[in-house]
């Protein structure tokens, strides 16, 4: 049974990462991206981690569906309905992921696997929040923060306008002079 | 507390999703014949209905290069994405399949209208029904991170993702009564995800119907269908999470949950007449300057009765 599953969600996962490189639209090769780690997040599942399982397929669909607006924005090809390649260099991307794949799927089974000491805990959840909040908690929390601040340190650099042409000279101008208003009207 | 359903609920869960939905479109029609000063009679919640044989007979509206694909995999995901997220939700004291991360598949499931619905806008090839795709998306960015404050808010207090250990924690207090920002902002999500009242906007009338603008036919049913197949699984998911589950006097189980589930469905329903339609860019700055701090506080608060011992 798990073997059927995991034939079932592993040939399309394949499947839809070739789609990428095939398909003519961005669209389409974003989706096909999206239904390649959908099936990811079930394998994932399937390796007894419904947590981080489910969790990929969340963020992956939110994740896809802004980059598809990115992709379809910023692309050589706005439209992305005429065909198009994902790849500048067809020949030599090609050698490498094949190369990359293969030795990571020879990696699986030349690696001497360690056999399992003990049981498999009851709630694999709480075994991922004990690992990554309890001995490293000051870690993820820095983490946190520092990504946090990269974020808002790059939009404030990309961004043109600041608080100068938002306010005015003095800094006094109610409500600010925004491009669009916003909803808090500040 | 909850058990797990007969295999039949596989069949029975989408009908009764459908019930529920059925009901919401009866009064929404209701309640429009109301606003038109029109007389309500018996049939006035089946008027809409009529929708369904015309959509199913009228011919499909033909378009200039279409992206077939991506439009009928996003218009079927709609709806399917409604009927799964209610795979988690008990009714009662049965639950089709008691995942032991009930929350998050819930949330996973709604966000797959995301890729849905974007598709649904792009595969027309038509410009409006795109803007109302982008519209979801820009919306979307909007409620869903208010939203998962207030899905996490009663998994934080209940310690765990399983939902009917969420609706077994409130034999107390419902979570609605010292959760309400949270409640609030769930219910917000709620009529967000299924693009329905206030946040009509992606199917507005500024762009001549939006994503529902070019779909015809069994694509517009479907469409039509999983909004509010969303609204009832929404209002369901809400149950468990804030209303205490099953739990009542006198009354079986699944009866609560059914008078529950109306009730929240009534309220979203009678709510969605009353807003006007609040544009994307408006709504995001209120979801991101005044929602997201208001819910992280709101999360807070179980946290730190947890963290205090409070069982």
């Amino acid at each position: 049974m798990e073997m059927a599953v995991f034939w079932v969600l592993a040939v399309p996962a394949l499947a839809g990462g070739v789609l990428v490189f095939r398909c003519g639209s961005m669209a389409r090769a974003t989706f096909a991206l999206l239904s390649s780690l959908i099936c990811v997040g079930g394998e994932v599942v399937l390796l007894g981690l419904p947590y981080l399982g489910v969790v990929i397929i969340l963020m992956m669909v939110m994740e896809m569906v802004v980059m598809a607006v990115f992709m379809i924005a910023y692309m050589m090809n706005p439209a992305g309905l005429t065909p198009m390649s994902m790849v500048h260099n067809k020949r030599g991307s090609a050698v490498i992921s094949v190369a990359v794949f293969v030795a990571l799927a020879a990696g699986i089974f030349l690696v001497p696997w360690p056999r399992r000491a003990g049981s498999p805990p009851p709630d694999t959840t709480f075994q991922v929040g004990v690992s990554l909040m309890g001995g490293q908690m000051l870690t993820m929390i820095t983490l946190g923060f520092v990504l946090l601040a990269t974020m808002v340190g790059a939009t404030v650099l990309a961004t043109r306008r600041g608080r100068y042409d938002r306010f005015g000279d003095d800094l006094d101008r109610r409500p600010a002079h925004d491009p669009a208003g916003g909803g808090v009207g500040r | 507390m909850v058990d797990a359903a007969p295999w039949w609920a596989v069949v029975t869960a989408p009908v009764l999703l459908a019930a529920f939905a059925l009901c919401a479109i009866g009064y929404d029609a209701v309640l429009a014949a109301r606003e038109a000063a029109r007389p309500i009679r018996m049939t006035t919640p089946a008027r809409p209905l009529l929708e369904v044989p015309r959509l199913l007979v009228s011919q499909p509206r033909r378009l200039p290069a279409p992206d077939a694909l991506l439009w009928r995999t996003g218009v079927i995901t709609v709806p399917v994405a409604a009927v799964l997220s209610t795979a988690v939700i008990p009714f009662g004291h049965v639950v089709v399949a008691d995942l032991p991360v009930g929350v998050v598949w819930f949330n996973a499931m709604e966000v797959l209208t995301w890729a849905g619905l974007w598709m649904a806008g792009w595969g027309p090839n038509a410009v409006f029904s795109l803007v109302g795709g982008y519209r979801y998306v820009a919306q979307g960015l909007a409620y869903e991170l208010p939203l998962m404050f207030a899905l996490m808010t009663p998994a934080i207090r209940a310690q765990s993702l399983r939902v009917g250990d969420i609706a077994a924690a409130q034999s107390q207090v419902w979570f609605a009564v010292w959760m309400p920002v949270a409640f609030v902002v769930y219910l917000a999500g709620v009529l967000a995800f299924s693009f329905l009242g206030p946040f009509s906007y992606p199917v507005g009338q500024d762009i001549a119907g939006g994503l529902l603008g070019e779909a015809s036919g069994v694509d517009r049913l479907l469409l039509s269908a999983g909004r509010w197949l969303l609204l009832a699984a929404g209002s369901a998911m809400a149950v468990p999470l804030f209303l205490g589950g099953g739990a009542g006097p006198v009354l079986p189980a699944w009866t609560w949950s059914a008078i529950k589930t109306l009730a929240v469905l009534a309220l979203l329903v009678w709510v969605r007449r009353r807003l006007p339609v609040i544009r994307a860019d408006r709504y995001v700055e209120l979801a991101w300057v005044v929602l997201i701090p208001l819910t992280v506080l709101q999360a807070l608060v179980p946290a730190l009765v947890v963290l205090g011992g409070g069982r």
